[in-house]
C-alpha cells in the first residue's frame, strides 16, 4: 500500500469523530521504482494532507520530506523527487494501520489493509 | 495501446476461482472491461495520468484495465478477501502496481477527493436490495472528475433521478446499452446463461469544493 492511498483511508469506526490520519504499525516495508511524473504530481500536491504524509514517511523510515510546504517547492527537482518517493514508492507490505481515535487496528498483509469493521463497529 | 491488445491482455486474468452468489461474484469480461477502459480514455480522458479507483474489483479487470492505459495511481477495493487474492496475483502477472483494500464499500472510511474517476461493475442489486445504489452513492462521493458504472437497462429511469437528484451528479449520460452475460455460476440460475440488458453509465460529479476532509 502506498502512502498516497493512506492520504484518503480514514477509520469510519461508530463514534468515532475524526478517523484521520491513520497511525501505520511497521512491519515490513517495501520500496517500488516508477517514473516520475511531474505533472501528475503538480496535480496532487493540493489534494494531500501533507502533516499526514510526513509522518507516515518517516514512520516508514524516510525522514527526507519538509516539515513546512509550499507550492512553489513544486520547481524544484530536488523536492519532486522526495515527494515522489514518499507518495508512490513507498510500500507498507506488512504491519497495521491505527484508529487515531480508539487505537483499533486494521491489519495490513501483503499490502492489502483489512478495513472490514465488527458488527458493533457499524 | 489497442483496444484488441488490451482485449487480449485482460483475457489472460485469472476469474473467481469460487463465487460467492450473494455479493454477486461474477467477471466483467475482457470484452465489456477493455471497451469501457477504452472509452473513458479515448473519448473523455478519464485514465491516464489519474488516479482511478475500481469499487467492489472482484479480480480486479476494470482497474487492470485502467493501469494498462496509464493511470498513475489505482485502487481496488472489495470486500472479499479471496477475491482481492486474486486481483493481486493479476496485477503481479503484468506487472501492474495497484493497491487493494479490504472493505465493505458502505463502510468505507475516506478522505477528500483524491480519486479523478471511479469505475466500476457493482452488484445489481439481484441479491442485496439497494446494493447498487450503495455503490453508485460512495464513487459519486470519492471521485472528483467522473464515473463509469454498469446497471441493469431496467432501472435506468431510477438511476438517472437518484444520481442526479440525490447522488451530487451534474450530470448522468447512457454511454451503450450492452448484452451482459452473467454465466450459470449459481445452482439458481436454470439456464446456461443469463443474458441481462446492461447500461453502461457516464456520471459527472458536481465541483466537490469544500467537502475536503469529510468522510463517505
Ligand atoms: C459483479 S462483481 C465485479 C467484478 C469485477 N469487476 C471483476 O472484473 O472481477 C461485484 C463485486 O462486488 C463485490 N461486492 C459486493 N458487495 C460488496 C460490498 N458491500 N462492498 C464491497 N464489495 C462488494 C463482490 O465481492 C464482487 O467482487
Amino acid at each position: 500500500m502506498r502512502l498516497l492511498t493512506h492520504n484518503m483511508l480514514s477509520s469510519n469506526i461508530k463514534g468515532v469523530a475524526n478517523g484521520f490520519p491513520l497511525g501505520i504499525e511497521v512491519e515490513k516495508v517495501i520500496e517500488k521504482q516508477v517514473e516520475l511524473s511531474a505533472d501528475f504530481l503538480r496535480n496532487l500536491f493540493p489534494k494531500i494532507e501533507w502533516k499526514a504524509l510526513v509522518d507516515a514517511a518517516r514512520t516508514m523510515g524516510y525522514a527526507e520530506l519538509p516539515e513546512e510546504v509550499d507550492s512553489s517547492m513544486l520547481d524544484s527537482n530536488e523536492f519532486l523527487t522526495k515527494f515522489h518517493h514518499a507518495l508512490l514508492e513507498l510500500h507498507l507490505e506488512e504491519g497495521a494501520l491505527v484508529c487515531p481515535e480508539t487505537g483499533r487496528r486494521f491489519p495490513v498483509t501483503k499490502g492489502i489493509p483489512n478495513m472490514l469493521l465488527h458488527e458493533d463497529e457499524v | 495501446m489497442k483496444l484488441k491488445q488490451l482485449e487480449g491482455l485482460l483475457g489472460d486474468l485469472q476469474q473467481f476461482s469460487n463465487p460467492k452468489a450473494e455479493l454477486e461474484q461474477y467477471p466483467t469480461g475482457p470484452h465489456i472491461a477493455s471497451r469501457i477502459l477504452f472509452t473513458a480514455e479515448n473519448s473523455f480522458g478519464d485514465v491516464s495520468n489519474k488516479v482511478v479507483a475500481d469499487l467492489g474489483c472482484g479480480c480486479g479487470t476494470l482497474g487492470a484495465a485502467a493501469a494498462l492505459l496509464g493511470a498513475e495511481q489505482v485502487i481496488g477495493i472489495d470486500i472479499d478477501s479471496q477475491s482481492l487474492e486474486i486481483a493481486s496475483q493479476n496485477a503481479e502477472d503484468l506487472e501492474l502496481d495497484i493497491n487493494f483494500i479490504q472493505s465493505d464499500i458502505k463502510n468505507l472510511g475516506w478522505r477528500g477527493q483524491i480519486v479523478d474517476t471511479v469505475v466500476m461493475n457493482p452488484p445489481f442489486g439481484t441479491r442485496t436490495k439497494g446494493a447498487d445504489m450503495d455503490f453508485l452513492f460512495v464513487a459519486l462521493k470519492i471521485a472528483s472528475q467522473a464515473v463509469y458504472s454498469l446497471h441493469k437497462t431496467s432501472t435506468r429511469d431510477h438511476i438517472k433521478r437518484a444520481a442526479l437528484r440525490d447522488f451530487n451528479a451534474s450530470s448522468a449520460e447512457v454511454l451503450c446499452e450492452l448484452r451482459f452475460d452473467v454465466p450459470q455460476l449459481y445452482k439458481f440460475h436454470k439456464k446456461k446463461e443469463v443474458d441481462i440488458a446492461v447500461d453502461l453509465w457516464r456520471f459527472v460529479p458536481k465541483d466537490n469544493q469544500g467537502k475536503e476532509g469529510k468522510d463517505t
